[in-house]
């Protein structure tokens, strides 16, 4: 234990205090749960502003301060706070805190800054010290408290799953009864590692607690934001068109302003709302809307012509923004005795979460103020943009988040948030549901940018890499960039840089961002050398590794766990792929046929071995790595958004398809390698080693590379004709 | 517009409203019953699973005017009194949801396929299950999920 900070500051720096506390003025002040109407009277003046709730049954709320989309949040960051507070698990229930960053953020996404923020699969790695930190003080105030009330030193006392202990004195106390007596602390120490639980006596970290969300999800009662219906409320749509960027003119606006249940229709740049009184009548006057489009920027554009000037792009002898430049890669290159040149390229995919974009928005009679319901993965802005939309100060904007019907990162966006305050401004102070289509959804995404990538790799006559380059030419900067670096690979000279390009195609991070086209080029050239030099691709990754035993572990247990090298049926070929992401290691081996007369790649198994650092719930990591990979065999296999003439080609499942239970694998074995250095993500490790791993397979079984992505039927057949 | 009586979870609902207007709206919008959701509004992805007369339906593309007063329609929220069908705790049993968004969808498919075919294989599984989406990835929890609710139930006297 050290540095003791005041109240105060802690309120400021730690972000709230622990037990039941609220925020009276400026000092944190110790409320009385006997005197329910004083504690119902406070909380209204004064949000409660705590990591921990104590309830007068006896119940511990924690708060989550981050979203929950499925990554199992809801639970893995109250199991850490519990594991500190000694909480009995069974007591405990947990709530979304409230969206307040200065309280509740993390400064893990950007230095100095309070962040609430879901995303790059950060949650536990953002909270891991937060939350020991708040459970550990929360022990303290309790066993502090106890120390006060039995007039004992502090030191004789001790804690058990819940309750505090005087072992002396033969006396316990249930934290629920501990209520009436707690006092708050002078100071609250800063506790560092040495304070902390030993991990021998966990009970909640890297032990499986069942899923806190999972009972309402199975009995239909977990309330997403498209579920809320709140007294007088509207229904909105948009029409946004199939042209990103481009403006509507409407050419009917009476006769749709006639038409039963419609209230108003409300101007965006990009977009015409409806407001009605029920969805169908929304959803049926969208329908009537005669609009003329202007052009937009994409205009004129065509995916699948571009690849083109793509390579064009990349063959320019200008350089681009350089963003690895290791060693002397011209020199590599000049002085290999083999150099390889091949280019990767990748589609535009679309994120398909299964819960369309929408919002719930009330807007205050006098326009200054704003209440919002929404699954949202939050943002720099805890408030979702809407202050500065509005133009009002951010203390008046409550944001009630929902669960997410998934998130892949569309949800990190807040154009849908801000069409539903726009919508709701029009009628204020009736609340307004904005619904997206699936249609709207699919057709006004945000995509995985399209790329190519030209990689070079240098080798001696062995068959060693000396040099290692790659350039990337896309949109949207690190959107394509992330996943470029290979450190953990032993290669004296590397060099990668982005060529950018811009289409005016709305883009986003797609779970794992650039790392799935990356991760898909670098570990494909990995066995192009490989085949080439008839070397084993593991054993090439062996020597690879050398100098990184982190990563070198999961290859060997990859290698173990799937059987590597064994024979197998001659119609079937493993392949392989190492990558790092979210700073999770991951080594993963599919084994796939492929039918050549229709040209369908089959994947039967999936073997991944990671590290994450400590994990706080094993079973969820595995649910969040099998899902992943799920989603990655979906978005090589099968999905493909295409664009011409500037106009998104497809519009719903129908022509966008995701993989569906036929095509799963038989099993998916996931490993994780125990580690105990801090926890780091895994919502996205497992998606962007599948690409490379079926490419991988197909080359051994093939012997002709795949290098598009999606590895379409037709694609694969063309492949294997030529 | 019209007038509808409609049997939901063995309770009568009275609602006036327009024929064309989907079973889904109707059921999440005006009647509050939220468990099935929208997905995609085309029958392609299950989400909005419901059972009428035990069978498994896509209630976005049915329309009010399709049901009769004596149709019985079964959505999550009536699937079991209290969460507890053997589906629902198979489905805790192997902490199949993720987001969560499509799983009462894939529940009532689940629940109708066990209530054809107590014991399916597990290609039978995949053919049946093949209509519902889940873009978190949990298909393989979901199948282990029906294969523990089928043992349960094959092992009811």
């Amino acid at each position: 234990m050290n540095k003791a900070v005041s109240r105060r500051e802690f309120l400021k720096t730690s972000g709230g205090v622990a037990l039941f506390i609220g925020v009276s003025g400026i000092l944190p002040q110790m409320i009385s749960c006997k005197n329910k109407k004083e504690v119902q009277g406070i909380i209204q003046k004064h949000p409660l502003t705590a990591w921990v709730q104590l309830t007068d049954d006896g119940r511990i709320i924690i708060y989550n301060p981050a979203a929950e989309m499925g990554q199992g949040s809801m639970t893995s960051l109250p199991a850490i706070f519990a594991e500190e507070m000694d909480a009995d698990w069974s007591m405990v229930s947990v709530e979304f805190s409230p969206q307040e960053s200065d309280i509740y953020g993390s400064d893990k996404w950007s230095p100095n800054q309070k962040v609430m923020l879901s995303a790059g699969s950060r949650i536990t790695y953002g909270y891991y010290s937060i939350m020991r930190q708040a459970g550990a003080q929360a022990r303290y105030i309790l066993m502090h408290s106890a120390a006060e009330h039995w007039k004992v030193p502090l030191a004789e006392l001790s804690t058990e799953n819940g309750k505090v202990i005087d072992n002396q004195a033969g006396k316990r106390i249930s934290y629920g009864d501990m209520i009436p007596y707690l006092v708050m602390p002078d100071n609250l120490p800063e506790f560092s590692e040495s304070d902390f639980k030993d991990p021998k006596n966990y009970r909640f970290i890297g032990i499986d607690q069942p899923r806190v969300d999972i009972p309402e999800k199975v009995m239909g009662t977990a309330q997403f934001a498209i579920d809320i219906k709140l007294p007088q409320m509207l229904y909105g749509v948009l029409e946004r068109g199939k042209l990103h960027g481009a403006s509507p003119k409407l050419n009917n606006e009476l006769e749709i302003l006639a038409l039963e249940g419609v209230l108003k229709l409300v101007h965006f740049d990009y977009a015409i709302g409806i407001i009605a009184e029920t969805i169908d009548q929304a959803l049926a006057a969208k329908k009537l809307l005669n609009i003329t489009w202007s052009e937009a920027p994409s205009s004129g554009f065509n995916s699948q012509e571009c690849y083109k000037k793509y390579d064009e792009i990349a063959s320019d002898k200008s350089t681009g923004k350089v963003i690895i430049d290791e060693g002397d890669i011209n020199r590599a290159i000049k002085s290999a005795d083999k150099n390889f040149t091949v280019d990767f390229k990748n589609d535009y995919v679309y994120h398909a979460q299964m819960e369309p974009l929408n919002a719930v928005v009330q807007i205050g009679a006098d326009g200054k103020s704003a209440e919002v319901w929404v699954g949202s993965q939050q943002g720099f802005d805890s408030k979702l943009g809407i202050p500065k939309y509005l133009g009002i100060p951010a203390e008046n904007v409550k944001i009630n988040l929902q669960y997410l019907g998934g998130g892949f990162g569309r949800r990190s966006m807040t154009d849908f948030v801000l069409e539903g305050t726009g919508l709701a401004r029009e009628v204020a102070p009736r609340p307004v549901k904005l619904i997206w289509t699936r249609e709207d959804d699919v057709c006004y995404g945000a995509y995985r940018p399209l790329t190519l990538q030209r990689l070079r790799a240098a080798t001696d006559a062995q068959g060693n890499i000396t040099g290692f380059s790659h350039c990337v030419v896309g949109d949207g900067g690190n959107l394509v960039a992330s996943g470029i670096g290979i450190d953990y690979y032993d290669i004296p000279n590397k060099f990668a840089e982005w060529r950018e390009v811009s289409e005016g195609i709305r883009l986003k991070h797609w779970r794992s961002v650039g790392h799935g086209p990356n991760k898909f080029a670098i570990e494909c050239m990995i066995d192009e050398v490989a085949t080439y030099f008839k070397k084993d691709p593991a054993d090439l990754r062996r020597k690879l590794l050398a100098k990184s035993p982190r990563a070198l572990a999961t290859l060997e247990k990859a290698i173990a766990i799937s059987d590597w090298g064994s024979a197998i049926d001659t119609n079937r070929a493993k392949g392989i792929a190492f990558l790092e992401r979210s700073g999770t290691l991951s080594t993963g081996v599919c084994e796939i046929s492929v039918d050549r007369t229709t040209g369908k790649i089959t994947v039967h198994h999936f073997w991944s071995a990671n590290d994450a650092g400590i994990i706080i719930q094993p079973d969820n990591v595995k649910a969040q790595i099998e899902g992943g990979i799920v989603m990655g065999i979906s978005s090589v296999l099968k999905e493909q958004l295409t664009i011409v003439n500037g106009q998104v080609q497809q519009s719903n499942y129908s022509d966008y398809q995701i993989l569906r239970m036929e095509d799963i694998p038989d099993s998916i074995e996931t490993t994780i390698i125990e580690s105990k250095e801090p926890p780091r993500g895994v919502g996205e490790s497992g998606t962007p080693l599948v690409a490379c791993a079926i490419a991988n397979a197909f080359l051994k079984l093939t012997g002709k590379p795949l290098r598009h992505l999606p590895f379409t039927p037709e694609r694969v057949l063309n492949v294997l004709n030529t | 517009m019209a007038d509808y009586s409609l049997n939901i979870n063995n309770q009568t609902y009275n609602v006036e409203i327009k024929e064309e207007t989907t079973l889904l709206w109707v059921l999440r919008e005006h009647l509050g019953l939220t468990g099935t959701k929208y997905g995609c509004g085309i029958a392609l992805c299950g989400s909005c699973t419901v059972h009428v007369d035990g069978k498994p339906i896509r209630s976005c593309t049915l329309p009010i005017s399709g049901l009769k007063k004596n149709h019985k329609i079964t959505t999550i929220e009536g699937l079991s009194q209290n969460g507890d069908h053997e589906v629902q705790k198979a489905w805790i049993e192997a902490q199949a949801p993720q987001c969560g968004y499509c799983q009462s969808g894939q529940i009532m498919q689940a629940a109708a396929l066990l209530d054809e075919n107590p014991s399916p294989t597990r290609e039978e599984i995949k053919i049946y299950m093949n209509g519902n989406l889940c873009r978190c990835g949990t298909y393989l929890r979901i199948v282990k999920a029906i294969e523990i609710a089928a043992e349960k139930t094959s092992q009811k006297p």
